[in-house]
């Protein structure tokens, strides 16, 4: 029983991984799913259950911490931000983006350079919650 | 007052995996590998550097109760345990694609950071590995 709980927690860690890593690219549920050796039907309810949130969510906020990375540490347009972090338009960006992080992409980058740590605990910590 | 760090640890689920893993293909080498009875004492080096070892751990009994090495274990393969090790290489390039070819899967690809290059990937168990080629600069 427990083995088995080990092994869906490494799968779905492998495609949060995924996410981390190519959050970027235009990911969905299936190409997710497969990363994961799980079926599209049970992946968002396991990986809901593993970490609490369901992918979606997950991939939405990992992009957000990048675009929030990216405004304080390049002088790069909003719009390429956007594009760079992986969503594909701008008004979608520009709501996500104030609904998680309360205030607007512009506003958020008037706060200044952020400190260097490594970028793994950058990741890891600066994903905002939501 | 301290001089240097000479043991870190993380978990692992399994030891000899561990091994394949740590010396097989990362390249590491053991540094001991004993039965104390109650425990295998398992820690391993970066190749030539026996001052600075990190101990594989297993969870379980005695010193944890079951129900705790399933805690740990569960925390572990969700990658929520927290254990990291981070290496320096002179040539990141060279150490991803060296790994890469021996079938290891990163979970960050190369990449050029402020503070030099480096690449990521977890062992089998859900700690993450870390090799940066430090800029000069940083």
């Amino acid at each position: 029983m427990n083995r088995a709980v080990e092994e869906t927690n490494r799968r779905m860690l492998r495609a949060r991984d995924a996410m981390d890593r190519d959050y970027a690219e235009p990911l969905d549920v299936p190409a997710l799913a497969q990363i994961a050796h799980v079926s599209p039907r049970h992946f968002i309810r396991v990986f809901r259950a593993t970490f609490g949130e369901t992918p979606h969510r997950y991939l939405q906020r990992r992009r957000v911490e990048r675009a929030m990375f990216l405004l304080r540490s390049c002088d790069r347009s909003v719009t390429e931000i956007c594009m760079e972090v992986g969503f594909t338009s701008l008004g979608t960006f520009s709501r996500t983006f104030r609904e998680i992080v309360g205030e607007s992409p512009s506003d958020y980058r008037r706060r200044g350079p952020l400190p260097e740590v490594p970028t793994c605990f950058a990741m890891a910590w600066m994903r905002p919650r939501g | 007052m301290f001089t240097s760090i000479n043991i870190s640890q993380i978990y692992v689920l399994d030891q000899d995996e561990a091994l394949d893993f740590y010396v097989g293909k990362l390249g590491l080498e053991v540094n001991t590998d004993a039965d104390l009875g109650f425990m295998r004492w398992l820690t391993v080096q970066v190749p030539g550097r026996p001052d600075r070892a990190i101990l594989l751990e297993k969870p379980g009994p005695p010193r944890l109760d079951e129900a705790t090495a399933d805690q740990v274990r569960e925390l572990l393969t969700k990658g929520a345990m927290g254990g990291s090790l981070f290496f320096t290489t002179d040539d990141c390039r060279k150490t991803y694609e060296t790994l890469l070819a021996k079938g290891v899967e990163f979970t960050d690809e190369l990449t050029e950071r402020d503070y030099g290059t480096d690449c990521g990937l977890r062992d089998p168990f859900g700690n993450s590995i870390r090799f940066t080629q430090l800029s000069s600069a940083g």
